[in-house]
This record gives structure tokens, sequence and C-alpha cells, in this order.
């Protein structure tokens, strides 16, 4: 299925057809780029086909991590345009949800972690409340009676990412990219003076010249050959394996929201299927599904919602996410010309793909990314590394 | 400060510390930094030791000793088996030692520990095992050979600090080698007491970890040892049920 490029050279190369790689080429491609995403195996093969597609900054926030979670806030803000944009280009739906999302314990010691999030929640002025148990067990009857309390975040919810790679696909189709599957990228060549992007060497051998090139790669986009070891950003595979179960015909469904722990999540499709999700491992690029992972899982789902004993068991997946030293995204132009970055996404691919899309056709075009996108540019793990600076600062005595 | 010796290494840092549970790697590097320590404790059984990036790498840029736990084994065989894995992938023959007996509380299980150290300790190993604080099993641990004892303050993660001083006093001062009082410590008080009690260091993870700001919760726990230490070697007063005035009464002039 491999055949090559119909063009000997492009504006805008995309390596990586996940959710990020195609929805950055196709507002590249909306924006009149001459555009080709480049995909080792097939479009959402990697991350992508294996995400829940929870869209959760809220329930997601921690200590220490606030520009990340305003860029989250921005990412959520951006879905229902996108989703309604793209379903009316592709035809085709991306299971956007606002079901709402449900925090519980499954005990006394998680409900004191859980209000110290709450505490923090509520200091940074997000749109989160604390329930006591019997208010949680009136929103999702299906939760255990020893749930002690929750934090509901109602703005929160979830896509299928699956669907959503299919619609990226369609769009992008429709409005005259070219997508490649089944080819790997051998090389990013730059020109004879190493300070601008110049060709893309194919894994079949071809060479297409290229004006700028969006490393979408994902988990492997620190494995990209040809660039300078400073131009390639610190990108680790962090493991996670994820479940799919689904409801018998005729049973209610097992959730309503997204319901979440300090251990798992859990998601309900409209027709069904429940994904629970996921461990966090640092294992390489080994993608094996292990015995434990999916016993913790199951454990930590049924520990809440005991109806999951009832669910079929379809299948155990693993994936690996695009993990940075600080769990934020890289995203934007670098030092070389025509060389900009959509990766590092960790656990927020699919919530980020639409606002990261947006501030690649900006960059792109040479204007600038959102102000919520600043931050994350490929440039700041050059500039002085935070532990020398802090060891610096604290190193007085 | 003298330094911490523990078999044939010297450490100037008493802090050791674990690194589970940080949020981002940049989360871990900056605490390690702020905390001085010169040893970290890494789940082997986790880690990829080739990727590139990886908590070992952090570990190791931080200029952090290595030192591979056996976290997550339930028995002496698999205990074994991690350790001869990490000696193989990192080229030490250090192992911090853990053989869980129960799932929930994370206790050590006694038996088996003690099994796992002989078996290592015959294998050429150095063995710091993490411990109940059951001054027999401290003794029995050394008695086979184990570099240091690392005896619980609480459950791991549990934030409980110190549950049974006593028994922490009772191994302190029946050992022959370094106790490091491991798992259990939730702030900074909890880590001078350790110290006071004579351990000879501190192992921990979650306190710093899972703080709100695990750089500053690092560099308390630094001072918190150093405090401890300093107290222990200085010598405390006796405690006594009545006052006595720190300004002596004896040739105050008279001066109505």
């Amino acid at each position: 299925m491999s055949h090559g490029p119909r063009h000997p050279s492009y504006d805008v190369a995309v390596v990586g057809g996940g959710v990020v790689g195609l929805a950055c080429a196709w507002r590249a491609r909306q924006r009149g780029f001459a555009t080709v995403v480049v995909e080792r195996e097939r479009a959402g093969a990697g991350a992508s086909g294996v995400a829940a597609g929870m869209l959760a900054p809220v329930t997601e926030a921690d200590f220490g991590e606030q520009a990340l979670l305003g860029l989250n806030l921005a990412g959520l803000e951006r879905w229902p345009a996108f989703a309604a944009e793209l379903s009316e280009l592709s035809g085709l739906a991306t299971g956007l949800r606002h079901s709402g999302a449900l925090v519980v314990g499954a005990d006394r010691d998680d409900a004191e972690e859980l209000r110290r999030l709450a505490d923090l929640q509520s200091a940074l002025g997000l749109d989160a409340r604390w329930l006591s148990g019997r208010e949680c067990r009136r929103l999702e009857p299906g939760l255990s009676p020893r749930v002690p309390g929750g934090i509901e975040a109602s703005r929160e919810g979830h896509v299928d990412p699956a669907a959503t790679v299919e619609a990226l696909r369609a769009a992008f189709l429709a409005a005259g990219g070219e997508l490649l599957e089944g080819v790997g990228v051998e090389e990013i060549e730059l020109d004879a003076a190493g300070s601008r992007v110049a060709a893309l060497a194919l894994g079949n051998g071809q060479r297409v010249d290229v004006e700028q090139v969006v490393g979408a790669a994902g988990a492997w986009s620190g494995s990209l050959e040809g660039l300078p070891s400073g131009a390639v950003p610190p990108v680790r595979p962090v493991n996670g394996q994820i479940l799919s179960l689904r409801a018998a015909d005729g049973r209610a469904p097992l959730t309503k929201r997204l319901v979440r722990t300090p251990r798992c999540y859990v998601v309900t499709r409209d027709d069904g299927r429940v994904v629970v999700g996921a461990t966090t491992e640092e294992r390489g690029f080994d993608v094996g599904v292990t015995a434990e992972g999916v016993f913790r899982l199951l454990e930590a789902a049924r520990e809440v919602l005991p109806d999951v004993d009832e669910l079929d068991f379809v299948a155990a997946r693993a994936g690996l996410r695009p993990g940075t030293p600080d769990n934020a995204p890289v995203v934007g132009r670098t030092e070389i010309d025509g060389l900009l970055w959509a990766t590092g996404h960790g656990r927020n691919g699919v919530l980020l793909a639409p606002i990261t899309a947006e501030a690649i056709a900006a960059c792109l075009s040479g204007e600038d990314a959102a102000e919520a996108v600043l931050p994350f540019a490929p440039d700041r793990f050059a500039r002085a590394r935070p532990s020398v600076a802090t060891a610096a600062a604290l190193g007085e005595r | 400060m003298n330094p911490l010796v523990i078999a044939d290494r010297w450490f100037d840092s008493r802090l050791v510390i674990g690194t589970g549970g940080f949020r981002s790697l940049e989360a871990m590097a900056t605490a390690i930094a702020a905390s001085g320590a010169e040893m970290a404790t890494v789940a082997l059984r986790r880690v990829d030791p080739d990727a590139r990036g990886s908590v070992l790498d952090v570990v190791r840029d931080a200029g952090c000793f290595v030192l591979p736990n056996t976290a997550g084994c339930f028995t002496a065989r698999d205990a074994v088996t991690t350790a001869r894995l990490a000696r193989e992938a990192l080229g030490t023959d250090w192992v911090k030692l853990e053989v869980i007996g129960d799932d929930r509380t994370l206790l050590p299980d006694p038996a088996d520990l003690l099994e796992a150290a002989e078996t290592l300790v015959a294998d050429g190993f150095t063995v710091l095992p993490y411990t109940s604080d059951d001054p027999v099993l401290a003794a029995r641990l050394e008695d086979a050979g184990c570099a240091a004892v690392m005896p619980l303050g609480s459950p791991i993660g549990s934030g409980m600090g110190i549950g049974n001083p006593y028994n922490l006093r009772l191994i302190v001062e029946r050992a022959g080698v370094p106790v490091i009082l491991d798992a259990g410590i939730g702030t900074a008080s909890d880590a001078t007491v350790a110290m006071e009690l004579g351990c000879a260091g501190v192992l921990l993870a979650s306190a710093i970890s899972r703080a709100q700001d695990p750089a500053g919760m690092a560099q308390a726990m630094r001072l918190a040892v150093e405090a401890g230490r300093l107290a222990h070697a200085a010598g405390r007063i006796p405690r006594r049920l009545y006052a006595e005035a720190s300004t002596p009464l004896a040739g105050v002039p008279e001066l109505s």
C-alpha cells in the first residue's frame, strides 16, 4: 500500500499522522499550503489509536503546573467549534460529549487527597465543586456506596479519538491534502549551512523537497534523524495501558459522566463501549500489555464502580505517550528555518490538537501563536536548565 | 559533619531520596538539587535502563549515586531476580532490598526479607534492606551481612511519621551498621526526630515528591536532617518536670 508522493515538492510536510499531525495538516491545507502527511504506519496507529479522548483540564490540574493548566483550558475551549467544523466538512462525527466529570475516592485516604486538589481548584477559580458521597451517587448511581465524596467538574467531557482521526483524514483529503501511509522518514535534510529545512528523505527511497516540516511524530519525535541534537526536543516514550470493555445489550450505561479516581478513569461511549485507563510507566518503547497493568486497572475501576464485573472484556492495549521533562507540549518554530514541532503532548494530545493545529498554522504563515501556547515553544529546553538555576539559588550554604 | 559511610562508599549528605511520585522529571531534578542528596533510589522493575531521558538520566545528571531497589516484589525469589537484573543493567552490586508482605500497608515480609538478604549477601551484593521497626529482625539482618538496616517510621507513603520511636532507639543502640530511617516521613520535623534518635540517615520520597512545592520541601528536609544530626551530636538536655531558670539568681545585685 505504500505508494510514493505525487509531487516532487511541498510547502509543508507533517511527520506523523496522529490526531495532532492530521489536525496541523488540515489547518495548513486550509491556509492554502500544499501539504503532505508522512505516516510510518497508518493514520492514528500511535498514541491516538489507544487514547481515551478525555477533555479534562480541570480534573488534571496539579500543583506547580499553572501555565500548562492555562493551555489545557484554552484547548478545551477550542473543541466545540473545531468538532463542528470538522464534522461539517468531513461528514463524520467526532463523538464529542460534554458529559461532565466526577473525580471520586475509594476510601478516606483518597478523600483527603482529593480535598487537597479541590482546594487547589477553588484557589485557581476553576469550575469544580466538592460533593458528598451521597451527592456523587445521585449523579452516578453506579458508584459504590463506599465512595466518600468527590469533585464535580461539569464542563469536562470526551471525544472518540479513532472517530476523530477518521474525520480529520477525510477533511484533510477533501481539502486536497496528501496522506502517505506506510512510509517512514529516514532523515530531515537541511541546507548546506544547516540553517534551514530542505527536504525529507523517505523510507521508500524517495526524496521530496519541502519548505517547512512539522514534527508530530509523538513518542518517536526524539528519534528523527538529520537534525543537530539541540534541535530535537527531549521527548521520551511514556507507556500507558488501557482497557476496552463493553456493556451487554439492554443494560444501562456504566456511567453518564467521565469518572476518575486517583488510580484510573472510566469513559462510557454512546454505543455502550467503556474505556478504562491508564497506567503510566517508564518502559522505553516497550508496548507489551502486562498482567499487572490489566489487573490494576480493573481493580481501580471496580472498587468505585462494582458493575464493571458485568462488562464484557474486549481488549487491553498499550500505547506510547510523548513525554517531556515538564509534562508540557512542544509547539512552535525552532532556530532552524522551516522546522516546527507539534509534539510532547503527554496525556493531552487529543485535548490540545485543535489549539496546537491553530498555533502551527499561524506559525507556518509567519504569524504568532495564541498567547496560551507561547510558553511552550521548543527553545525553552535550550535555555538555562531550571534544575541548575534552582541549585544555584539554593546553594548558598 | 562526618560523612555517612556505608560499605566502601561515603556520602556527605545523610538524606537519601526516592524517585517515586514526582509530577514530572523536571520537578524531580529540581527537588534532588535542592535536597543536596547524593544517593537516589530507583525502581528498576519500572525503568528501562537504556531509555533516553528517563528517570535514571535525571538521577545521574544530578550527580547522584543510583541505588536500585526491588519495589513491588512480593517474594524473596522475585526480589533476588530483580536485584540480579539491576546489577546486570546498571553495573552496581548495591541494592535496596524490598520484599512486600501486604498489598494495603506495604509492610515488609520479615521471613522472605531475611531469606532474600542472605541470598544476595552470599551472591556478593551490598544489601540495604527495608525492614519493619522490629529490633530483633534488624539485628538478624545485620548478622546476615547487610551493609545497613532501613527500618520504617510508618507505612510507605503514609506520612504518619515515626510510629514507634522506642523501637527505633533500640535498633539504633544495638546496630553496628548504619541505621537509615526509610518510609513514613511526612514533614521536616519527622526527619529531624529520626536523626535525633541517632539514625545515620533518612530515606524519603513521597514527602517531597507529593508536596505542593517539592523543591521547597526538599530544602526543608535537607536542613531538617542536618539539624537533627547536629542536635544528636550536641546532646540534648534532660527533661525535667519543673522549670529551671537559665539566668541564675545567685550574685544578682540588690538594687532596692
